[in-house]
């Protein structure tokens, strides 16, 4: 039997924590800072990629992610640097992804060369939407014709890139995201992420709907309806959604999220990020200080991780199940049962298949599109009760 | 009636201190009588002037309706429980005068008090509130009174108050009751004008208790008891004819229990004791009786040696009329909730409890009670002075059931209503009620009884005021009733019912089910013509109530195997994080551990689970 974390793969994460300023309905761990001493934050990713590298010897590297925050503020040479570092370190794999997270602005569409060159191979951009009362509402820096710029600029450069968009926004009609999404789709790009905006705790959008200062957000069946219509749309385009708000053409899915889906292993670099590591046949579920200040010293002195803990295996299947039937293609389920052999109980999943929410084929099973749109409950009637 | 039981030293310091008599009053200085009103028309507060006047209580320790010293009553501002006081008053005539007041409750839920206290009484004070006049309580008052052969003084209050039209209400008494008001007491118990000719009233226009001989064999009335921690049962006494005395050996003439009297004594209003108590007197003796159980109101004492001829007729056992369930919130506070049940019926004995299982609710009781207000005050005491967490269920009422092979049961819970199938007939209680109301809101009060199946029985005016009288359902008016007429006739109208007996009709059980599953907490009894909307009504609001399913929820109103109304739960629709935090799956685990566990506060009933919340909302009469 292979080590559980194989089935997944291997990835590193790096999360560059700083923007050009806060979006209000963002709560990422991102901050706006003047100064940024990008020697001292190189030398402090160069241990930590080492650290890391020193506890997973002899491991393919799948995947490389630059996330944020806006890791297209950092400088190439810095993205060169880590990537070199991380080369060195690792064995690539053959079909390495590399992706950066971009911002559409034109000030970051001039280093795209640069992070070409540094072995960035695909970028996500952040483009929101695609209207600019919009992009306004939505507190964005860029306008759309600044965002299709830059668009430009990253196809000419990369081959393969995707784009965000938040929809369900303020005032947002269905017709209104049919349009746009269209539009979307015809900017021909083989990958789309499109999330439904979420109010977070913490954001200035939670603190404006608190005080009923954000009207004319969905209700529940219009946000179910304006899902229903992403699906039917990107699924004509053959851009089906291959986990709940990713949708590529098949083989452009992004190899990094798939990772986290599939539950495989991943090292977890900068501020706040978070890893899951099978070291000596258990899994290490990491997280990294928050804070900027804070990981910087901490990394300096040789650890950036604030927390290191070892995941039960009833909780590594309970994980697994909850990332994995984000997935179209579902979760193995004797990969669940090797782990918690309570989990998925012939009882639970007859009830829920029953239900025409979950579907079953051999050992694999997923949630059907139906299921989908109640994911979270679903999740919870399947996770298997389990006494404190 | 439970005499007062605070400030225990209060008298000691009074300056009453001096009119305490060592010896037995004789009958023609004592007038006994009962303070009887409408509600909030003054009672206890006249009873405050009343102590007041005859410095019966320090003025220190006075405190507005002194007698009223339940935290319940005290917050509500109403009475519960009758309560007796001893004053002394030296009357113009030069005698010193002693007076047992009992002052009762307005509320109809304990009429009960009120006729038990006349009982032990010669003579009412009728109190009329002079801004309202006469009300549905001052009526049924009346006739108590006149039934118990009382003399009865109206006294008007309030007329300290602009709106007080005193002359007006006499004509009111005069053409409504039919009792002579001329010569009505005007007072304000408030401002304490008028209390002199209260009490001089009292002295020159009630009667004196009929004769008595004190050295006859003993008669006493056993008028009430209650529980006190320290002392054990109390037991409120009239003397009719013969001597009590401390360490006497005393018989209950219908328990034929058997006692030694270890204290006697009289509520000024904080205990006295004395050393006996002779005809025509009110007071308390303690018997090292263990529960209130063991006595029986309106039962004779007689001495063991020397017994009465004749017991005294005794009082109509007081019975529940009104059943809900009562379970708890939180299962592990049943046998709290058991020790407190038991404590509460050891001291009230018109209130019932059984044990009763519940698949929507679990373990809890059966219980009984006078009327809503009486449910209500139950209720609030165990919540409050035990701290449990309570799920009422609707309120019932007791229906006859006449099976087909002749057997009756008496059904206090829907849920236990035998197979139709089998039942030749059902029969419930009905009341005769009792409206005052004005004019304007007239049509209302019809149709609204017409609508709650009444039958009219009477419809007189006095004045701009109507009454009406209406053969009812009592189960329509455990329902909704009061707040219907209360909100109908913004508050004018005033309600006072008593039962007339049973009556057969096409009655039914309807069910609630939820996902095609019933739930047994929810089903009632109804008029088969009143299913449809009652039905209907609970469908909309268990929809607003029960959380939406991953699937959508039949819910349903059934008769038998026949729905008669229906809703549907939609299916939840959409129910996922949109994004994904990275590599964060802890934070994921954590919003859906959350989830899972405020499920585990729900009920389960078949596939659906129904949040506590939504039985207690579900239940609740009003709204
Ligand atoms: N203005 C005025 N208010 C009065 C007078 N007498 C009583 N009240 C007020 O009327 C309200 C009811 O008085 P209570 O003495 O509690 O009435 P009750 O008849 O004992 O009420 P229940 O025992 O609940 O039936 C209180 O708010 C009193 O303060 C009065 O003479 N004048
Ligand atoms: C970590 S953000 C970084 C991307 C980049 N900094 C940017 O803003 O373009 C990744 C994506 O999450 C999405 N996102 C962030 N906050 C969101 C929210 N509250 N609701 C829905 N989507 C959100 C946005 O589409 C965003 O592009
Ligand atoms: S959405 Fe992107 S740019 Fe905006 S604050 Fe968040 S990470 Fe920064
Ligand atoms: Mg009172």
């Amino acid at each position: 039997m292979i080590e559980d974390w194989r089935n997944g793969g291997f990835g590193l994460y790096v999360h560059w924590p700083f923007c050009e300023a806060k979006c209000p309905y963002c709560d990422f761990n991102s901050h706006v800072s003047r100064e940024i001493d990008e020697d001292r934050w190189r030398a402090a990713y160069l241990s930590e990629i080492d650290r890391i590298a020193e506890l997973t010897p002899d491991r393919v590297l799948n995947s490389v992610f630059f996330g944020g925050g806006t890791p297209s503020l950092m400088s190439p040479e810095l993205v060169n640097a880590l990537i070199e570092r991380i080369r060195e370190k690792w064995t690539f794999a053959n079909n390495i992804e590399i992706t950066l997270e971009a911002n559409p602005r034109s000030v970051e569409a001039g280093r795209f060369r640069g992070f070409a060159d540094a072995g960035v191979n695909r970028v996500s951009m952040g483009i929101q939407a695609l209207n600019n009362p919009d992009l306004a509402k939505l507190g964005r820096l860029h306008s759309v014709e600044e965002a299709r710029k830059a668009f430009d600029t990253a196809r000419s450069v990369f081959k393969r890139i995707s784009f965000d968009l938040i929809y369900a926004r303020q005032g947002q009609s269905l017709n209104d995201w049919r349009k746009e999404l269209t539009e979307a789709l015809a900017m021909s790009v083989d990958h789309l992420s499109l999330y439904q905006l979420t109010i977070e705790q913490g954001t200035a959008f939670w603190e404006r709907q608190r005080r009923g200062q954000l009207s004319g957000l969905p209700d529940e069946d219009l946000s179910a309806d304006m899902y229903e219509l992403t699906q039917e749309i990107c699924d004509q385009h053959g851009m089906p959604a291959y986990e709940v708000s990713n949708h590529a053409e098949p083989g452009a899915e992004s190899q990094h999220n798939l990772i986290y889906w599939r539950y495989g292993d991943y090292g977890g670099i900068g501020p706040g990020a978070h890893g899951r590591l099978s070291l000596n046949g258990r899994k290490h579920a990491t997280v990294a200080w928050r804070n900027p200040g804070a990981w910087l010293e901490n990394a300096e002195q040789g650890n950036g991780d604030r927390i290191n803990d070892i995941v039960s295996n009833i909780d590594q299947a309970g994980e697994y199940l909850m990332m994995g039937l984000r997935l179209q293609e579902g979760i193995d389920v004797v990969r669940v049962r090797d782990l918690d052999p309570a989990a998925l109980s012939p009882e639970q999943t007859n009830k829920m298949a029953d239900l025409g929410l979950i579907w079953q084929n051999g050992n694999r099973l997923g949630a059907t599109p139906q299921g989908r749109m109640v994911l979270n409950s679903l999740i919870t009637e399947l996770l298997p009760d389990h006494p404190e | 009636m439970r005499p007062w039981r605070v400030a225990h030293h209060a008298t000691l310091t009074g300056p009453c201190f001096r009119f305490i008599s060592a010896f037995m009053t004789p009958l023609s200085r004592i007038r006994n009588f009962s303070i009887v009103a409408h509600i909030d028309h003054g009672k206890s507060t006249l009873a405050d002037r009343l102590i007041q006047l005859t410095g019966t209580v320090a003025e220190r320790d006075m405190k507005a309706q002194l007698l009223d010293s339940m935290d319940i009553e005290r917050e509500r501002g109403i009475t519960i429980k009758a309560n007796t006081v001893r004053i002394e008053y030296p009357a113009k005539d030069g005698e010193t005068y002693v007076l047992n007041l009992i002052d009762t409750p307005g509320h109809v839920d304990f009429a009960y008090e009120v006729s038990r206290s006349m009982r032990a009484v010669e003579g009412s004070l009728l109190v009329v509130d002079a801004t309202q006049g006469v009300e549905a309580q001052t009526l049924a008052n009346v006739y108590t009174a006149i039934e118990a052969d009382h003399e009865i003084v109206p006294v008007l209050n309030k007329i300290d108050l602009p709106a007080a039209e005193p002359e007006r209400v006499k004509e009111q008494i005069e053409d409504v009751i039919g009792i002579e008001a001329d010569n009505a007491v005007e007072i304000s118990a408030k401002t304490g004008l008028g209390i002199p000719d209260v009490l001089e009233a009292i002295v020159t226009r009630l009667p004196a208790p009929a004769s008595g001989d004190p050295d006859a064999p003993l008669q006493a009335m056993l008028v009430d008891s209650y529980y006190d921690s320290y002392l054990g049962v109390v037991v409120l006494v009239r003397i009719m004819q013969g001597t009590l005395k401390k360490g006497d050996n005393i018989r209950m003439m219908q328990t034929g229990a058997r006692y030694g009297v270890d204290r006697l004594g009289v509520f000024r209003p904080a205990m006295q004791n004395v050393d006996e108590l002779g005809p025509g007197e009110i007071g308390f003796l303690t018997a090292s009786i263990k529960q209130v159980r063991d006595t029986k109101v309106g039962d004779t004492i007689t001495h063991e040696r020397r017994q009465c001829e004749k017991p005294l007729p005794g009082f109509k056992p007081s019975v529940p009329v009104v059943f809900c369930g009562l379970f708890p919130v939180d299962a592990n506070d049943f046998e709290d909730m058991r020790d407190a049940i038991e404590k509460l019926a050891l001291n009230d004995a018109s209130f019932t409890a059984e044990m009763e299982t519940s698949a929507a609710l679990g373990f809890g009781f059966r219980c009984g009670f006078l009327g809503l207000l009486h449910l209500e005050v139950i209720r609030d005491r165990l919540e409050r002075e035990y701290d449990i967490d309570l799920i009422t269920t609707a309120p019932s009422v007791i229906y006859h059931i006449y099976m087909k092979d002749g057997e009756q049961i008496d059904l206090h819970n829907p849920a236990d209503m035998p197979d139709p199938s089998k039942i030749d007939h059902i029969e419930e209680p009905r009341i005769k009620a009792t409206i005052l109301v004005p004019d304007e809101y007239l049509g209302d009060v019809l149709k609204l009884c017409q609508d709650r199946r009444g039958i009219q029985l009477d419809l007189t005016y006095a004045g701009s005021r109507a009454m009406v009288v209406y053969d009812l359902p009592l189960n329509e008016v455990v329902f909704d009733f009061y707040d219907r007429l209360k909100s109908v006739t913004k508050g004018y109208a005033s309600f006072d019912y008593q039962m007339i007996g049973y009556r057969e009709d096409n009655l039914v059980k309807m069910s609630i089910l939820v996902n095609d599953e019933p739930v047994d907490a929810l089903s009632m009894m109804v008029h088969r013509d009143r299913a449809e909307m009652r039905g209907r009504a609970m469908c909309e609001k268990l929809k607003d109530l029960i959380p939406r399913h991953m699937f959508k929820i039949p819910i349903q109103a059934a008769i038998g195997g026949k729905v008669i109304a229906r809703e549907t739960l939609s299916a939840l629709r959409k129910d996922v994080t949109a994004k994904c935090y990275g590599g964060d799956a802890t934070r994921k685990k954590k919003l859906l551990e959350k989830q899972k566990a405020g499920k585990k506060k729900m009920r389960q009933f078949g596939k659906v689970e129904i949040p506590q919340e939504a039985f207690i909302s579900a239940l609740k009469m009003d709204s």
